[in-house]
């Protein structure tokens, strides 16, 4: 039981990270039905932005006000090269075949990963001990101070978003575009903007993600976008890619079955097993989980 | 007749990568008159509907309405002028509601107007029963309506109305075009797309004949319903 409670609650950590990165991957690919390949890579990105910010900005504190100020600039410059890798590697090819989109996403990915390499350096880095090292034990559950703040933060951030999303006009133009741009256009909707704005969403929801993990693991690596990138898309597609619910549902599933597989057969198995889970929701549910759209009829 | 013109199409051309689509065409629609484009599958009109609103960019040629130019403006930006368009295949938005979907068709203004959607739930009743439902899970009529009913939304000056009538059952298609009628008397101009010609020109003004991307014919309804070409061509020699 003591393992079960134990990695229930690591579960629901590391889904937290997942559903909050896999949201930028299915909002990008509601909207314009293209995998942003980069965006694990802006997700690695932010956590080292979030150490230079540490560094150099507000000078080493761990305040509360520094702690905050740390993820706000970063999701501010996360959100700013959000847009410029929209407009940089995806508007020119909006017209263009899917493919050529698809080979555009990967070469920004190299281009980023390679660009963190250069700035920061190709060895590990460790990230700054934000949170006081607090932890609580429940008769053998331990579950820490930071696990604790992933956990209530990213949930605010999946309940705001949601509302936003359904509630807003703004967030009811999002839906329209991503059912169909040309009739978006119609109700007077920019889409371009719609289209932007997902990248600003997406991008600091992943900064979020990304500070995160290097809070949580604190060994951040240039090239770690590519694996947890991988998580939370997987996420995306069991949660039923495009759909919001279904991401922050489908990173939640991942994180319990990845900490679950850890704790009850081997850490080193978890990826196997989150592959093969994959196979079996496309096999049973190719739509994912929540990815039922209503067939319309003619 | 000359100063009350709403909207007038000048020398259009149209073309998808190298093939022609509108071949120049002209047309005038006057404030308050129900114009139709006539013409076989293919012959242009979703085309020419479509770049009235800029979802597709003109070759050459000019489309004004009122004081502006149209060809150079984003496709977003139309219906803020007072042009809306209830699209060919009526393109209403799925898994939104009926009453999601109306909304956004006011989009462009800066409150929903009640007294807009009453008008609307007034003119097509079923979409207020329905209002809670899934748009895509209308019938194709309910459909229709909803597609125009979501055009209206915005208090247009003029309405692009791109095939009402296809794919629906008879006795809806009648519904629809009474109501189009009622429209038309609020003081909407409508400009409406029909491969149904006869029943088109019962409803219209005016109308022009589009054949390949080029107007073959255009006179009142009347004189349209006895041209010998048009009766040939569309309504079956002896109708
Ligand atoms: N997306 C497209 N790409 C290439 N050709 C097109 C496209 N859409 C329409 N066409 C062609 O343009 C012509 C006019 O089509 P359209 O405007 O849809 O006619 P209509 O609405 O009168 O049936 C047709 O020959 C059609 O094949
Ligand atoms: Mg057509």
């Amino acid at each position: 039981m003591d393992i079960f409670l134990q990695q229930l609650a690591n579960g629901l950590t590391i889904g937290s990270m997942f559903a909050l990165v896999a949201l930028g991957y299915t909002m990008v690919y509601g909207v314009m039905r293209l995998i942003n390949f980069a965006h694990g890579d802006m997700v690695a990105a932010s956590a080292f932005v979030g150490l230079t910010i540490y560094t150099h900005v507000t000078g080493q504190a761990t305040s509360l006000a520094a702690v905050v100020a740390i993820f706000l600039l970063s999701a501010v410059v996360m959100a700013v090269l959000g847009v410029v890798l929209e407009r940089v590697a995806y508007r020119p090819l909006r017209e263009a075949p899917r493919l050529s989109a698809v080979v555009s996403a990967l070469g920004a990915s190299l281009v980023i990963q390679n660009g963190i390499m250069l700035i920061w350096g190709p060895r590990m880095r460790i990230f700054p001990e934000l949170v006081p090292q607090v932890y609580w034990d429940f008769g053998g559950v331990v579950i820490s101070l930071i696990q604790v703040i992933i956990l209530v933060l990213s949930l605010v951030l999946m309940i705001a978003l949601y509302l936003f999303v359904e509630k807003t006009r703004i967030g009811a133009a999002i839906r329209a575009s991503s059912i169909d741009q040309d009739a978006a256009r119609l109700m007077g909707i920019n889409v371009n903007s719609i289209i932007a704005l997902i990248f600003i969403i997406g991008s600091s929801l992943g900064a979020v993600g990304g500070l995160f993990i290097g809070l949580y693991y604190r060994g951040i690596t240039f090239n770690m976008g590519w694996q947890y990138g991988l998580y939370a898309f997987v996420a995306a597609i069991i949660g039923g890619i495009g759909n919001i619910p279904g991401a922050m549902l489908g990173g939640m599933l991942l994180g319990l079955f990845n900490a679950f597989i850890a704790g009850y057969v081997s850490s080193t198995w978890a990826d196997a097993f989150t592959f093969i889970l994959l196979i079996v929701i496309l096999i049973i549910r190719p739509t994912g989980i929540l990815g039922e759209r209503v067939a319309e009829k003619v | 007749m000359s100063n009350d013109v709403l909207f007038e199409i000048k020398d259009l051309e149209v073309s998808y990568g190298a093939i022609a689509a509108i071949k120049g065409i002209s047309l005038k629609v006057h404030k308050g008159e129900i114009v139709a484009i006539l013409g076989a599958n293919g012959a242009g009109k979703t085309t020419t509907m479509r770049t009235i609103s800029q979802l597709l960019k003109a070759k050459a040629g000019s489309i004004r309405f009122k004081e502006h130019e149209l060809t150079n403006l984003p496709a977003h930006k139309i219906v803020k002028l007072g042009i809306s368009h209830s699209p060919e295949g009526r393109r209403v938005f799925g898994i939104l509601t009926v009453e999601e979907n109306l909304t956004l068709g006011a989009f462009s203004q800066s409150k929903l107007d009640r007294k807009t959607l009453a008008w609307v739930y007034d003119l097509f009743p079923r979409l207020q029963e329905r209002r809670k439902q899934l748009a895509g899970t209308l019938s194709g009529g309910e459909q229709q309506m909803l597609a125009i009913g979501r055009a209206l939304m915005s208090n247009p000056e003029m309405v692009l109305l791109d095939e009402p009538s296809l794919g629906i059952a008879p006795i809806l298609v009648k519904a629809i075009f009474k109501q189009i009628k009622e429209i038309a008397k609020s003081g909407v101009t409508v400009l409406l797309v029909e491969q149904n010609a006869k029943a088109a020109l019962k409803l219209a003004d005016r109308g022009y004949v589009l054949d390949v991307g080029k107007i073959a014919l255009s006179g009142t309804s009347a004189e349209l319903l006895a041209s010998e070409k048009v009766q040939e061509a569309y309504l079956g020699k002896k109708n």
